[in-house]
Formats: structure tokens, sequence, C-alpha cells
């Protein structure tokens, strides 16, 4: 028991993600209404940012700019890379914030043409509306 | 350093730049802009491909930045020979597509020319691409180009279907992305080739094995494998011709070279089959596919969805092949990538022709396209025995090299299903071909039926889809004539 509990806390933030990741899932799946679905993929695709970005800290780190002199030469001071946190996956997170923002821009207007054509979002009626025709 | 590598993928960008100009400004230089910047990337790729062939693999550094740290492109002989492909066949339906877009999209033209351009560097990017964050950016691009595109399509159920593929694609692109971060926790890399000189250091780690399986789903939801499929007919039937053209031959194989570069250059083969065990069960799910994939075919009652049902099914022959762990399947597995391209290309061309003369295209309702279409229906036919596997197209020589795989491998369940798959698509084919020439033309509006067999009229497609259709049939089988070579010059040196 203990060492499980040991496990949880100290990879916390993958159980973290894990479980929004699951939360997201579970509206994509279950959810009837097409824009709960969207919410839910949009926390699926926030728990991976979330995840990415918390794999780029470090304890007793700071944030990667490093310190210069007052001229630019920073080149002499030496660097040690544990003192700074990791800026990559942050970098690449910025890019997949830009997917996923533009994903959902896309699922919306898609939305708002469904609601044009059959004027509900929910499946179950949409399901029931294209097994009439 | 020659700028090739960049340049395919570049020029179709700077297109879509300017045609989203045009488009807006003055709309009659939109096609020509948009044909001359995929002739462009046809010519960079030929250049590339010979590039290849002569001197061997191109690494491309991104503005100069070096590899591990910078983006590379790195071509090697499969590479090359996908981009050309690629670039090929965007090149070829742009210009069959011309009066189907004005037909289907009147008023939205410029926009549909932007998205396809779009799609086509998304799908190039992933083929080029030596990085793993950018193959993910890359798959993003041409996914959701494609999410657009499908919704452009029928007006009633397209919204919908697009709808349902942005849910699914969502999630598999979200499952590679997750992927990729095992991979970066693990090696702190990545680039692809820097990421393939670590794994062998590191195959007990179960980081890396959960990292290759979230990888390898993600990729198979985007590539549509059986269990997974069930977003891929709706979406490709629903879609204006013009895109579900291109989007049927190029976007799955384009990701089972995805599904192949990270098998073989990033975890590496010896990973991949001998320190994990999965090959066998992935060779089962493939014959799954296969089935699956026929039988739900032979329940359609529309052409399209067929088709789209047919191509569920030869995802199972390629993700099979590649996973039986030999190199005859391997390469039976490449090689279907350029055959299958090429083969549900013409199929498509010839269904986009009888979609513009006929609007529907339920199997049904085809009766007498013979006399109607005869150009097309030549071309549907040759397409059709290559799918089946008859000698002489292309077809028929990678169906070989996976069955000797299969034989080698000692997985006879799969070469049973190569073998069943194409007695379910000879009759699927043949099932067509009968409505379409022996049972006599009904014109269904009620004008008259005056004589049966020579009334029917030819109303044949656009010139330049037929042209283009005839360039594609030859090629299927000079495809196969020449499959020899191929696999000589671009497989083997790829996979040793």
């Amino acid at each position: 028991m203990n060492e499980l509990l040991s496990l949880i806390v100290a990879k916390y933030n993958y159980w973290l993600y894990i479980i929004l990741m699951m939360i997201g899932l579970y509206a994509m799946i279950t959810k009837n209404n097409l824009i709960k679905k969207l919410v839910g993929m949009n926390i699926f695709q926030t728990a991976i940012i979330l995840f990415y970005v918390s794999i780029g800290y470090k304890r007793d780190a700071t944030i990667p700019i490093i310190q210069g002199d007052a001229g630019h030469g920073a080149g002499e001071a030496v660097i040690r890379a544990a003192d700074y946190i990791n800026p990559l996956p942050h970098v690449l997170m910025l890019t997949a914030i830009v997917v996923s923002v533009a994903t959902f821009g896309v699922a919306l207007t898609l939305c708002v043409k469904v609601y044009q054509r059959y004027q509900t979002l929910e499946e179950d009626e949409l399901r029931m509306r294209l097994s009439e025709k | 350093m020659n700028n090739y590598p960049a340049l395919v993928v570049v020029a179709p960008l700077l297109g879509a730049l300017f045609a989203g100009i045009t488009a807006w400004v003055e709309d009659r230089f939109t096609f020509p802009i948009v044909l001359t910047s995929l002739g462009i990337g046809v010519a960079a790729a030929i250049s590339n491909m010979a590039l290849v062939l002569t001197s061997g693999t191109i690494q491309y550094k991104m503005a100069g930045w070096m590899p591990p740290m910078g983006i590379e492109y790195r071509i090697d002989t499969l590479n090359a020979m996908v981009m050309l492909l690629v670039s090929v066949i965007a090149f070829l339906n742009l210009a069959a597509s011309y009066w189907n877009v004005r037909q289907e999209t009147p008023d939205r033209a410029g926009s549909f020319y932007v998205m396809y351009l779009l799609f086509v560097v998304g799908l190039l990017g992933v083929v080029a691409t030596g990085d793993l964050f950018n193959l993910y950016v890359m798959i993003e691009i041409t996914s959701l180009s494609s999410y657009t595109m499908v919704a452009l399509g029928d007006k009633n159920r397209a919204p919908l279907a697009a709808l349902n593929y942005i849910f699914i694609g969502v999630i598999g692109a979200s499952l590679y992305l997750l992927g990729v971060g095992y991979i970066y926790i693990k090696t702190g890399s990545l680039n692809m080739a820097d990421v393939a000189t670590m794994v062998p250091h590191m195959k007990e780690s179960s980081s890396l094995l959960v990292a290759f399986i979230l990888c390898i789903i993600g990729v198979w939801i985007k590539m549509a494998l059986f269990p997974l499929h069930v977003w891929l007919p709706n979406a490709y039937a629903y879609a204006p011709v013009g895109f579900a053209r291109i989007v049927a031959p190029l976007m799955t194989k384009v990701m089972v070279y995805a599904m192949v570069r990270l098998m073989i250059s990033v975890f590496g083969m010896d990973y991949v089959f001998n320190t994990l065990d999965l090959a066998e069960g992935v060779v089962w799910m493939g014959t799954i596919a296969i089935l699956a994939g026929g039988f739900m075919a032979l329940s359609q009652k529309n052409l399209k969805k067929m088709l789209t049902y047919i191509i569920v099914c030869e995802i199972g022959y390629m993700v099979g092949g590649a996973w039986l762990g030999n190199e005859l399947g391997m390469t039976g597995a490449i090689l279907h990538i350029l055959n299958d391209a090429l083969m549900t290309f013409a199929l498509f061309l010839a269904v986009g022709n009888m979609v513009y003369k006929l609007d529907r295209v339920d199997i049904a309702d085809l009766q007498g396209l013979f006399g109607k279409m005869p150009w097309t229906m030549a071309g549907f036919v040759l397409a059709a025995f290559s799918i089946v596997g008859v000698p002489p197209t292309c077809g028929f020589f990678s169906k070989w090299y996976l069955i000797l795989g299969a034989f080698e491998a000692g997985a006879y369940h799969f070469a049973a299903a190569l073998l069943i798959s194409s007695l379910i698509c000879a009759v699927l084919f043949f099932k067509v071909f009968e409505v379409c020439f022996f049972e006599p033309m009904s014109d269904g509006h009620g004008d008259g039926h005056h004589g049966h067999d020579n009334a029917v009229a030819m109303a044949e497609a656009p010139a330049s889809s037929l042209v283009v259709l005839a360039i594609v049939s030859v090629s299927l089988i000079a495809a196969g004539v020449y499959s020899g070579t191929i696999v000589d010059t671009v497989i083997l040196p790829f996979l040793r």
C-alpha cells in the first residue's frame, strides 16, 4: 500500500494527466451532444499539453533565460543545465496549442453547419433524422 | 547543398499562399497558379529521386541548424519514391478534377484549391521529415485540411461525417503526440536518426514500449486499420470528388509509410521484432482487417462506399505485410504503398468521371455504362483487375511478395486472407461489371424505351480527366512490368 502511495505521489503529474485524458475520452465517447463531445476533445488535448509542460520541469530550477553581464557575453559563465528548466517541451506545446485551437475552430464550424441543416446537435436525434431519409 | 527536398514541400506551400490571394482578388488565375506550384513540386521530386539514386541519402538541414537540434529532412530511396508518388498524383488529380470542382463547388473553388495544396504540403512534409515532432505537425496539417475538404462535399451528410472524422482523427494524432513525449523523456531527442542510435541501449525500458505502442496506435487510427476504421467510409464517400480522388489513394498510404518509417528508422527492426512480442498479433489484425474490409465491401450498394471499404481491406495487406518480420513481407508492403496508391487513384478517377455524369453512383443504377462511358470503364476495368491481382498489372506483384513473405514467416492465415480477398474483390467488381455491361439501359425518366442496345448515347467525362485516367492506367501496367526494377533500385537499398 505504501509503495503504491509513494508511486502515486512521486509521479503525480502523470496520474493527473491520465485522469484528465480519461475524462476527456469519456466525454467524447458517452456524451450525446456534439458540443459536449468537442469539450471532451479539448480536455483530451489539454491533458497531453499539461503532460508535456510537466516533463520540462526540474526541481530548484529557474526559467531558461541565461543571465549575462552588462554586455552580450554570457558565453564566459559556466552554464549548468540542471539550473534551468527544459524549455523544449514548452516550445513544442506552443505548436500543439495552435493545432488544437485550429482543430477546435474547424469542429465548431462544422457543428454550426450540422445545426443549420438539422436544427439539432443531439446525436440520437441526428441519427433519427439520417435514418428517416 | 541542394535545396530540392525543401522545394518539394515549399512550392505547394507558397502556391497555397498565392492561390489564397488570387482567389480573393482575381479568381481565374488561381487554377494556373496551383497547377504551376504542383508542377514545380513534381520537377523537384524527380530531381530528388535522381539525386538519391545516384548519390545516396540526402540530409537537408532546415535553415542550417545541425541535426539533433535543428529539423532535418532526410531523403532516402523510400522517401524519394513516396514523395514522387504524392506529388505526381496531386498534380495529375488537379488536372483531372478541374471540371469536377467547377461542378461541385462552383462558388468555393478558390478555397478548395488552397486547402488542396495545404493537404499536399502536409503529406509531403510527413514523407520528407526526419523529426518526430515535425511529423506530428505535418500529420495535423494534412488532417486539418482534409477535415475542411470533406465538409465541402455532400451538403446533407458531409459535415457530420467530417465531425466524426475530427473526433477520431484527434484521438489518433494525440496518441501519437503522447508517444513522442515518452520518446523524448527517454532519449532527450526528437531527431529520428538520433533516437535510432539510442534505442538499442534501452531495449528493456517500459517507457519506450509505451512510446512505441502509443505512436503505432496513433498512426493506425490515422490509416484506418480495421477496428479503428469507422471514420473512413463516410468521410471519403461524402467528400467532394476532386478531393476523394486524392485523399483515398494518398492519406492512408502515407500513414502506412509513417508506420514503416517508425518501425525501421526510429525503433529499428531488431527492437520491433526481437525485443517485442507483438508481430504475430499484428499480422492477425491485418488478416482480420483484410477479411472484414472485404466482407463489408460486399454489402455496400453505393460504388463509392464499396471502394472505401476496399481501402480498409488494402490497409490490412500493408500492415500485415510490414509486420511479417522478413524482407519479402516488408518489400511487399512498401511496393504495395506505390501500387495501391496508383490503383486506388485510377478507381477513384473513374468513379469521379461517373459522378460527373450521373451524380449518384449506386451500383444498381449503373446500367449500360460501358456504352455510355467506354473510356472511363476501360480504365475502371484495368484498375479493378489490378486490385484483384491479375498478372500484368501491378497489384499482382505486390501481392506476390506479400504471399511469399507470409509463407516464409509461416503466417498461412495471412496468405489465405490475401487469396480470399482477391476472390472477394473479383466478386465485387464483376458484380459492378455485370450491371454496367449486361443489364439494359433504363432511362428512368420515363421518356420511352426505344431500342435497348444501341440507343445509348456516349456521354464521356471531360477530356482532361480521360487523359489522366489513361496515363494512370498505363502506369498500372508499367509499374507491374518494372516492379522488379523498382524493388531492386528503390526498396532493397532502403531495407539493407
